[in-house]
């Protein structure tokens, strides 16, 4: 059958079952947007093109499935960069697509017209400029499946106007095939048995595991395998609801904000098994003193990932979950040497329990209301079972501490980039994913002002997600790193002019309750929680509350700066 | 410690960009680089001259197997190899030194492609270390201009650098 271009990319989406997508129109996408008119599609209007990019990637981690976002050339395009850098970082499927000016015109200074493929080259997992409709089914399949297969991330497709507007017959293709793109999802299975011996040789092992446990499905054969040699588990931020959060096994998250038991253990192993995570600087610390004593396993789907910041002994390509199937198959093989590695390990064991039990997360109350009560109440209210957006900075880090994460795909961060202004539209595209569940952003009153516009789109489209503003008028990160290391000169970093935000919520036709006293937090929380709209909840906490523990950037994980 | 590497990429627009843009925005260094089409017109080959440790040229090899329009990459250090490259030299030719440009270009198998009243202009293909041991000597007569390929290199023997398509990339091992 002949379709326009326009036609074509609405039956493509079909074809890969997108049943939403987060757009912003434009002169270059008129007709992808007229095509999209009364299609089997649901349209979900932001109110500003990084809005779409979030809300689409908060979709795809919620859901696992691939987020698609479509906007305009020029700006529309460049300012999606932002979200696409994030999902990036974080390894997110998505799909982008970008209008463009015609081809005539492509390179001319035309009218809205940004180099958006060169611009996202090193953002993206790969992308596309469409110049001819009749490559443009088989782009958009290879978009999709770059995007999910493998180390999955972003790819951005731009599809200039008159590419839209031409006919071209439309036949889905039913493979892809890449002669440049072959993930290894299979360990090797040498790599695998020397590394089994080595963990079962181990006196004071470690599991570090990281969001490669989420983005595989392997949550369960993490739980089996760790379970299965006893092994204590320290989550990286990305890592979160991977492992139960109140597993006796579990250390919490390790690195700047890590919780003592993660961070000594990992400072003190002799093995470390790292699986799905990549050994960022936020998780490390200082690298010469990382795990410097222990032999390093390291299982992961990206080869770059592996020997990138830290040497590994044993690299195993290929994906968590297999990989760590066929580790549990050979460790049952081995149930003499399992008796003895257990005894061996005992002691170990008791030493993280003793630190577990000396140092865990804390802080003090006081006149004023403290931030983490906050968010060990809305643990307590919903259970693990809420989905958690957070935005950057210190919510982020709370709430990381505060919430026991219990499964995978229920906490939305910006682990990688750090992108303040994530989590709202996230929450939006992890609430149009799943229309039943609650969805709440922890946020601080900086970063909620970057993209507080889509609560437009929150009201619109009936997305009640909670907005709880841990609110302390300031960038409070910021203003921790100068109270600890520039002599409390708070430079750039008091938010001396903040909303009403009840009111602002109002406004917009959403809901808005203020917290400024302890007592009321549960009252109005269950309140929020229950009232079925986009809601905003100020709640006014203590503006000099720091969040510990810190290790200074650059310093060893065991020299942390406790409360 | 300097390494040639080869790259066959999709004979696409925008793949030098991708290569090139990998090598700056991961601060890794490009000593020379040459690109064309291969026997088959739809791969094009990079030559990449480069210099690191271990540890980055790893990851310099690692990072180009990642891009999608990347097919293949061969790192010649593990490989017996023939490289060459070519250089044409604007030389000051006097009445004094002419000689012994000709002498020189001669002892280099290299060839005078073009004279003027005042320079020669000579081309010389060899090794790396041919290319620079020519240069010291004819420095001294007064090199006007210099314009070099970079190396382009290829394994001995009967053995090629194919497109093959059934190993993952990337290895197994990591």
């Amino acid at each position: 059958m002949r379709k326009n271009g326009a036609q074509i990319f609405v039956e493509a989406l079909k074809m890969e079952g997108v049943d939403t997508i987060f757009c912003y129109p434009g002169g270059a996408v008129l007709y992808i947007t007229d095509a999209l008119y009364g299609a089997d599609v649901r349209q979900i209007l932001v109110r500003h093109e990084q809005g779409a990019v979030h809300a689409a990637d908060g979709y795809a981690r919620a859901s696992g499935r691939v987020g698609v976002a479509l906007v305009t050339s020029g700006p529309g395009a460049t300012n999606t960069v932002t979200g696409i850098a994030s999902a990036y970082m974080d390894s997110v499927p998505l799909v982008v697509f970008s209008g463009q000016v015609g081809t005539m015109l492509i390179g001319n200074d035309a009218f809205q017209e940004a180099d958006i493929v060169g611009i996202t080259r090193p953002c993206t997992k790969h992308n596309y400029l469409v110049k001819d409709v009749r490559d443009l089914p088989r782009i958009i399949k290879e978009a999709f499946y770059i995007a999910r297969s493998g180390r999955p991330g972003p790819v951005l497709i731009d599809i200039p106007k008159d590419v839209s507007a031409a006919m071209a017959e439309f036949k889905y293709p039913e493979k892809v095939h890449i002669r440049g793109y072959q993930p290894t999802y299979a360990g090797h299975p040498g790599q695998i048995k020397r590394a089994v011996k080595l963990i079962l040789a181990a006196k004071k092992p470690v599991l570090y595991a990281g969001g490669g446990i989420i983005t595989s499905e392997a949550a369960d054969e993490l739980l089996a395998f760790a379970e299965a040699l006893s092994l204590p588990v320290a989550n990286t931020l990305m890592g979160l609801g991977g492992f139960p959060g109140i597993h006796p096994q579990f250390l919490g998250m390790l690195g700047m904000h890590g919780t003592y038991a993660a961070n000594m253990a990992v400072t003190q192993c002799d093995v470390l098994i790292a699986i799905g995570a990549r050994f960022d600087d936020r998780a490390t610390g200082r690298t010469d003193s990382f795990a410097s004593h222990a032999k390093i396993i390291h299982v992961d789907i990206d080869p770059t990932s592996i020997s990138k910041n830290i040497r590994v002994d044993v690299p195993i390509v290929g994906d968590a979950k297999n990989v760590m199937k066929k580790m549990l198959e050979a460790v049952e093989e081995e149930k003499a040497t399992l008796r003895e590695y257990k005894q061996g390990i005992a002691e170990w064991l008791s030493l993280l329990a003793d630190w577990k039990k000396k140092y865990p997360l804390g802080y003090t109350k006081g006149k004023l209301l403290k931030p983490q009560y906050v968010i060990e109440r809305i643990y307590e209210l919903t259970k693990g079972k809420a989905i958690i957006a957070t935005e950057v900075g210190q919510n982020q880090m709370w709430t990381a501490q505060f919430y026991k994460f219990m499964k995978p795909r229920t906490i939305l961060t910006s682990g990688g980039l750090g992108t303040m202004g994530y989590g709202f539209p996230a929450a939006l595209g992890a609430q149009a994913a799943h229309p039943d569940m609650l969805v709440v952003d922890i946020a601080g009153d900086g970063s909620i002002q970057m993209n507080i516009q889509e609560l437009a789109t929150a009201v619109q489209y009936c997305l009640p997600v909670k907005v709880v503003i841990l609110n302390n008028g300031c960038l409070g990160m910021v203003r921790q790193w100068q109270q600890f290391f520039y002599e409390k000169r708070y430079s750039c970093s008091l938010l001396q002019c903040t909303p009403d935000f009840v009111k602002l919520a109002e406004a917009y036709g959403a809901v808005g309750y203020a917290i400024e006293d302890e007592k009321e937090v549960d009252k109005v929380l269950k309140k929020a929680f229950s009232n079925g709209r986009p809601t905003f909840i100020d709640v006014h906490v203590d503006p000099e509350e720091c969040v510990y523990p810190m290790v200074p950037a650059g310093a060893p994980l065991d020299q942390m700066v406790l409360v | 410690m300097r390494h040639i590497i080869s790259v066959l990429v999709e004979n696409e627009f925008g793949v030098l960009a991708r290569v090139a843009g990998l090598f700056s925005g991961r601060g890794f260094n490009i000593e020379s680089l040459c690109v064309a089409e291969t026997l088959d017109p739809t791969v094009s080959a990079m030559t990449i001259a480069t210099r690191g440790s271990e540890a980055i040229l790893e990851q310099i090899l690692k990072q180009l197997n990642k891009l999608i329009n990347v097919i293949k990459v061969v790192d010649f250090r593990d490989l017996e190899h023939v490289s060459r490259e070519m250089v044409l030299v604007k030389i000051n030719a006097t009445e004094r030194n002419r000689e012994e440009i000709l002498r020189m270009t001669e002892i280099f198998r290299g060839r005078v492609i073009d004279v003027s009243a005042k320079t020669y202009t000579v081309e010389i293909t060899g090794t790396e270390d041919k290319i620079k041991a020519f240069l010291t000597l004819v420095k001294p007569l007064g090199v006007k201009e210099l314009v070099r390929t970079g190396s382009i290199a290829m394994i001995r023997g009967e053995k090629m650098i194919q497109v093959s398509e059934k190993e993952p990339k990337g290895g197994t091992d990591g």
